[in-house]
């Protein structure tokens, strides 16, 4: 199996997401970054696949340099193969301009190397949340797609994956090659080991630069949603607050 | 004057209840904009809709048949709407952000070379498209314009409040046949398993979640305890499933489920912002924290700034004892 991942690295706020003064990018000044998750989760399958029928994962991201962070993180839990498309704008490329710089990407990736017989993508990225890069390159590739996997069974005539719906799953069955928008929760991402960090460290990053063009839609501005404002009743500071507690619960109709 | 064709949402022809949102949505924005609403029902067996369609006020709906269109397929529904479009030149293309409408939306988008603009709010037209749209699943905003003819948008799930505004002659239903590869029939859906009919976390009127401060998966059983008795269900944090400690099937949150229940009871979660944006959509939130300053004590309607492991024990007698 040859398998792509494309991952982004996104910031991980804490209680509220500060917006900088020039109101086009978030306040990372005291912040964390991390592998948007469902994008984590993809990875984490990726490995699990190869593991069980041999073969490589390639990952890829678009950002800024310091995006090797994120490959490299995916160096210790699996990834086999990394690559950078720069972006140093200091911005997001829209995600027309995402798709097609991973478009191109792949076009060289697959004249070098051979085809992939898995490309997958998280559900959507964390930050942007465009639910859209994937089925782009899908399309430009004409190959089949199917957002919101949890759960994958890999056989002879191709994959078979399930989507979750509130009652149940949906179950879409189709040859390779193929792409996949994988959920969060489809597995339980492992943690690196010993091994792992050493692979990271050793891991060859191979920076392809993008020759694509912006879309046609333009950031004007990021700002907070209307916050609603709580007063906070405090029922009590100790166990003694059942009794408060089951009151406000037969108040509400739930008892 | 310009078309907004909407996608109603519906399985096997029954309408999704993201359909009313998007049938009001487009009734409202051609209201705004001296647009005609088209609703598009993607199938034969969606023809029954015309009925939907009358109730919420848009007069016309194309109904889109082909042997691929029997069940879902979001490769076949994307180019059937993309024919469609291409035919009429609509100025929006509208859905509701659902797994489905976003997916269908995306297709079209690239199909057409579009630009797609998933989980907007408001929606204005000035020299260009205007739209305030969800990052972080709606936890900040993002204004963009978008430099084109048509707009292809999704609203955000429940940004509409749905209206019915009924029409007194019938919506006129025109069938349209559609010509698609056959080779698209390779995403439709093959099989479909049903695991629950019950309660899940998305619809219980109680839910009561746990998280790193529950400190273990056998923690959990009081919590369990309490939801089984109130008839909800058990819900959790981030930090809970990366631990192990529950299945991902229970997480609220951002990358988890959004919930919308009567009385949501968070026991030992702090309320970072992406499980806020899970939550948030409680009537009533209780928070159980030992922190009277941890982020969803303030967010909280009620607190209890107490240890979870005294309190909930404490809440379960008390529920037994009032019941008896
Ligand atoms: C892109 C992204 C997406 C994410 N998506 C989600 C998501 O969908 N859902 C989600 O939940 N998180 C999500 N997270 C993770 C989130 O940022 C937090 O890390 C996580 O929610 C923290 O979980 P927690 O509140 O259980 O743990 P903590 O933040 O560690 O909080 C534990 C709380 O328990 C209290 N406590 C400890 N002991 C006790 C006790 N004995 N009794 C009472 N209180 C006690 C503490 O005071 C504290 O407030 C996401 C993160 C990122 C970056
Ligand atoms: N900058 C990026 N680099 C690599 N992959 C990306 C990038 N942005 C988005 N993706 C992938 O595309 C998916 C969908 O992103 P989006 O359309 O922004 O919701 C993400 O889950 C990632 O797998």
């Amino acid at each position: 199996m040859r398998i792509l991942v494309c991952v982004k690295r996104v910031p991980a706020p804490g209680s509220r997401i500060n917006v900088r003064s020039d109101e086009l990018n978030v306040d990372t000044a005291h912040l964390g970054f991390t592998t948007s998750p469902h994008e984590e989760c993809a990875l984490e399958e990726a490995a699990q696949i190869i593991e069980e029928h041999g073969g490589t994962v390639t990952v890829l991201t678009a950002g800024p340099t310091e995006a090797e962070e994120q490959l490299r993180y995916a160096a210790s839990v699996g990834g086999t193969e990394f690559v950078l498309i720069p972006n140093d704008s200091g911005h997001d490329w829209d995600p027309e301009h995402t798709a097609d710089a991973i478009i191109q990407a792949i076009s060289g990736l697959e004249a070098a190397g051979g085809e992939f017989d898995l490309i997958m993508f998280g559900n959507e990225s964390a930050d942007a949340g465009g639910y859209q890069v994937g089925v782009r390159v899908a399309v430009a590739l004409d190959r089949p797609v199917v957002n919101g996997i949890k759960g994958i069974d890999i056989a002879e005539a191709g994959f078979t994956v399930r989507r979750e719906v509130d009652a149940g799953y949906e179950v879409y069955q189709f040859p390779g090659p193929a792409v996949l928008g994988i959920r969060e929760g489809i597995n339980l991402p492992r943690y690196p080991t010993m091994k792992g960090r050493l692979a990271s460290k050793k891991a060859e990053i191979t920076i392809i630069a993008s020759e694509a063009n912006p879309g046609r839609q333009t950031k004007v501005r990021l700002h907070q949603p209307e916050e609603r404002i709580t007063e906070t009743k405090i029922l009590g500071d100790s166990a003694d607050a059942a009794g408060p507690i089951v009151d406000l619960l037969d108040e509400l109709g739930v008892l | 004057m310009g078309e907004i064709l909407v996608l109603v949402e519906h399985d096997r022809g029954e309408a999704e209840p993201s359909a009313a949102e998007a049938l009001t949505a487009a009734r409202e924005l051609a209201a705004a904009h001296s647009m005609s609403p088209i609703a598009v029902l993607v199938g034969q067996e969606a023809a029954d809709l015309q009925g939907v369609c009358a109730e919420y006020g848009i007069p016309i709906a194309f109904c889109l048949t082909s042997p691929l269109l029997s069940d879902y397929g979001p490769e076949a529904w994307g180019q059937a709407i993309t024919e469609l479009a291409k035919e009429r030149s609509p100025s929006i293309i509208l859905a509701v952000g659902t797994d489905r409408g976003n997916e269908v939306l995306a297709h079209i988008a690239a199909r057409m070379g579009l630009p797609f603009t998933a989980n907007s709010l408001q929606i204005q037209r000035g020299d260009l498209w205007e739209v305030t749209r969800m990052q972080w699943g709606g936890s900040l905003l993002e204004d963009i314009t978008i430099d084109t003819e048509t707009l292809i948008v999704s609203y955000g799930q429940h940004a509409v409040e749905p209206g019915i505004a009924p029409l007194t002659t019938p919506t006129e239903l025109i069938t349209q046949e559609v010509d698609l590869d056959s080779n698209l029939e390779r995403t439709i859906i093959r099989d479909r398993v049903t695991l629950t009919d019950g309660v899940t976390l998305s619809t219980a009127s109680v839910v009561v979640s746990g998280g790193r401060g529950v400190g273990s998966a056998e923690g959990f059983a009081p919590l369990e305890e309490l939801a089984e008795l109130l008839g909800g269900r058990v819900g959790c944090s981030r930090a809970v499933t990366n631990n192990g400690w529950r299945s991902h099937a229970d997480q609220v949150g951002q990358t988890g489920t959004r919930i919308a229940p009567e009385i949501y009871i968070a026991c030992g979660i702090s309320g970072a912002i992406q499980h806020w944006v899970g939550a948030m959509a409680s009537k009533n939130i209780l928070a159980i924290n030992t922190d009277s300053e941890a982020n969803i004590v303030t967010k909280a309607g009620y607190a209890v700034i107490a240890d979870l492991h005294e309190v909930i024990p404490a809440v379960v007698d008390e529920v037994r004892r009032r019941r008896n």
